[in-house]
């Protein structure tokens, strides 16, 4: 743990000195499509509270200078499986936001989508010295949650105080400067496979781009997907990727809750070519085109072409009706909503004040999705957008751009993180020299 | 997609390999550095500027290249200088009298034809303004190849002897030229003395008033560069003061046309003191009023002479 604190705090003090020089690269690796956006961040801002958007969400001091999105390469259920692929998708895309945005990126922010993440909620409790919450009182207090075994290979992606407790008050965010005996904190951490999170950072810096930081895809489609009430209310995002399907869970604006569903939409694509015997290409065609899981009585006569090159005339020349495509496609949405159920029961989402369901990524494009998904998850059903932001071309504003612009939002404001607190001081000499040093190094 | 196949040996072409989107590591890393602002800079600002200062270092560095670039350029120049449309044929003087316009044409010392780049006019302008005969020149090249000069020469308005010779002077009392006699220009008037060729203006003024007596004048004399002297014939003169000559001149005349004063036997009119004119008479007239006065009469040289009548 003390080595992942030490390489957390490093991403962010990249972060910060990117920040600095003003311009971020946004990498959304997924299993069917990279994402790259150029972010610019200019301080005063161009764009102006009464414009609308600006403020709400709080990030009004950045534009996107430049986007790109290209086919994923080398990558199978949101894990990099040949990393050269995945490297050539990442220069390909990076290569085209650059050419967009005019600047060099040097800095990226990622997102990782599979790795098997499991969640943890952790509290700790200490007893306050000074009848007062101190600055590092709140790092002695997450240093004091006792942490499970997480297991081997398991490398801890996010751990954020989600409650603080002073005494008997609880659901305080900011417990600095209360008086009380005692502090207790609520910590939620993520953990993903360690060789997974690795072979991203070693494919980005086959790249020639530094890492400044790393999020949990579920996480950043829900920054992006959610709306401020849905996040404090509690809500769960779920998000239909091309690899897996992500479910997060906000309360309180925090994530409490994240996995993944290790089922997507390049399955319903495979079914879809197995089923009616077409190519894959042709399969993921039918599927955005003519996918659907509703069926009706009209869907019975609208024959599709299904071409082929196979040179027999009468295999070229098939056609199948959409009924049939929809056939195929809704079992397989079924057994993906039915998983997300057994998720959202495992992580308690059924205690949740508010039942909140919000889909989003480019699965949740599936025409009827939602009523499908009211019946299987719950009531409070809809199909979430990605927050606007500045300078976002129209096209890169649709569902399946949702943690990317997620991402962006995580860049321009990081929740807090557990290293974001100094270690708990053993000697406050040392401690002083080391602020000192670090102050230097920031600034000269 | 062909419905007919074609299966006949060596019809069948390889399926072409798809072109992979992606850039290669070495691409994608030119692009990279092409994207840095100073690398940038360098590239496309110092790189060309280098090299343009390399080529022209090292093309100059040779002495003969510099020598035969330098004959190049100056035969350039001179074609382009000689060209018909630039030559200069012929030069008019106007407004110049023949001698003057004789020297004028000897002055300019452009043998024509020449180019019009070859001519320095101002520099011309300036020789020939050396000429103390030309008050203004105004030269310059008219289309069609002339040289055109338009000279305003000095005006004699006096003659100025001194004791080097006499000179003409213009009304400024700028020298126009020399002249061996009084008699070459009878015309003007004569003024005389050293420093009187700074007060022609005055002494041109003076002759205009003298008028009724401007037969009998002879000339002005400037006394210690400071006043006139009206020497009129018969050995009369007019003392004229520092200030306010003018006046004391017409006061003068105007004794003159009312009493005939210039007609009587005086031989100085001193008005040097305007509120004290004084007169001195001469011998004839003294000598009339000492026989009057039968006071012994006065020799001409003024010293007295022995009463005859008595002495005898």
């Amino acid at each position: 743990m003390p080595e992942l604190y030490e390489t957390q705090r490093a991403m962010r003090n990249i972060r910060r000195a990117a920040l600095q020089r003003g311009v971020i690269g946004v990498l959304d690796i997924g299993t069917s499509k990279i994402a790259c956006l150029v972010l610019r961040f200019d301080g005063t801002g161009t764009f102006r509270e009464t414009d609308g958007v600006g403020p709400m969400a709080g990030q009004a001091n950045f534009r996107v200078i430049g986007a790109a999105s290209t086919r994923s390469r080398g990558m199978r259920r949101g894990e990099i499986e040949t990393m050269g692929e995945t490297e050539r998708a990442i220069r390909t895309v990076v290569t085209a936001a650059q050419k967009v945005a005019g600047v060099r990126v040097d800095h990226v922010i990622a997102c990782l989508s599979g790795g098997r993440p499991s969640s943890y909620g952790l509290d700790g409790e200490i007893t306050l010295a000074t009848g007062k919450v101190h600055e590092h009182d709140i790092a002695s207090v997450m240093a004091a949650c006792d942490a499970p075994d997480f297991g081997r290979g398991r490398e801890v992606l996010h751990a954020q105080p989600v409650n603080f407790a002073v005494d008997n008050r609880t659901g305080l965010a900011d417990p600095r400067d209360h008086s009380g005996n005692k502090l207790a904190c609520d910590m939620h951490v993520l953990t993903v496979d360690g060789d997974a999170i690795g072979n991203l950072v070693q494919c980005i810096r086959r790249c020639d781009l530094e890492l400044a930081g790393v999020a949990s895809a579920s996480y950043a489609s829900a920054r992006a997907s959610l709306v401020e009430d849905e996040q404090e209310l509690g809500a769960a995002c779920i998000d239909f990727g091309g690899g897996g399907t992500g479910v997060s869970i906000f309360i309180r604006k925090h994530m409490i809750f994240a996995d993944n569903v290790r089922i997507g939409g390049n399955l319903i694509t495979q079914d879809i070519a197995q089923g009616l015997r077409v190519s894959l290409p042709m399969a993921e065609r039918l599927k955005t085109l003519n996918g659907g899981v509703e069926a009706t009585g009209r869907d019975d006569r609208d024959m599709i072409q299904v071409g082929g090159e196979t040179g027999d005339w009468e295999a070229d020349r098939r056609t199948v009706s959409r009924g049939d495509i929809i056939g195929v496609m809704r079992p397989r949405v079924e057994e993906i909503l039915e998983n997300v159920r057994e998720v959202l029961d495992a992580a308690g989402f059924d205690s949740l004040p508010s039942q909140q369901i919000v889909l989003t990524g480019g699965g949740s494009q599936i025409p009827g999705l939602d009523g499908l998904a009211a019946r299987i998850l719950g009531p409070n059903i809809r199909c979430g957008r990605p927050l606007r932001i500045d300078g976002l071309a129209h096209q890169l504003t649709d569902p399946s751009f949702s943690s990317a612009v997620g991402l962006a939002l995580f860049a321009a404001h990081p929740q807090d993180e557990w290293w974001d607190f100094e270690v708990p001081a053993d000697s406050y000499p040392t401690r002083s020299l080391r602020r000192a040093y670090r102050w230097f190094r920031n600034n000269w | 997609m062909s419905s007919v196949i074609d299966h006949r040996p060596g019809s069948q072409q390889p399926p072409r390999p798809k072109r992979d989107p992606a850039p290669s590591r070495l691409k994608y890393r030119l692009e990279r550095m092409w994207l840095k602002p100073l690398y940038r800079r360098v590239v496309r600002i110092g790189g060309p500027a280098f090299l343009i200062a390399m080529t022209a270092g090292i093309l100059l560095s040779d002495e003969d290249r510099r020598a035969a670039m330098n004959t190049t350029f100056t035969a350039l120049l001179d074609k382009v200088q000689s060209r018909e449309e630039f030559q200069v044929h012929m030069m008019t003087v106007e407004g110049a009298s023949p001698v003057v316009d004789k020297a004028v044409r000897a002055m300019l010392p452009v043998d024509l034809p020449a180019s019009s780049f070859d001519i320095d006019l101002p520099a011309l302008r300036l020789q020939v303004m050396q000429l103390d005969a030309i008050e203004s020149i105004d030269l310059r090249v008219k289309p069609g190849g002339v040289l055109a000069a338009v000279v305003t020469e000095r005006q004699p308005a006096i003659l100025w002897r001194h004791a080097r010779g006499i000179e003409i002077l213009d009304k400024t009392g700028h020298r126009v030229a020399s002249v061996t006699s009084r008699e070459v220009r009878p015309n003007l008037p004569l003024i005389t003395g050293e420093g009187a060729d700074l007060a022609v203006d005055e002494a041109l003024k003076l002759f205009d008033a003298a008028g009724p007596i401007l037969p009998r004048v002879r000339g002005l004399v400037r006394k210690g560069e400071r006043r006139w002297d009206l020497e009129l014939d018969h050995g009369q003169k007019i003392m004229l003061p520092e200030n306010g000559a003018l006046i004391a001149l017409e006061a003068a005349v105007a004794l003159d046309r009312a009493q005939d004063m210039m007609g009587r036997d005086v031989s100085v009119v001193d008005l040097r003191n305007p509120s004290k004119p004084v007169l001195r008479l001469g011998i004839d007239a003294r000598n009339t009023i000492r026989a009057a006065r039968e006071m012994p009469l006065l020799a001409p040289d003024g010293t007295i002479l022995k009463d005859e009548k008595k002495g005898g």
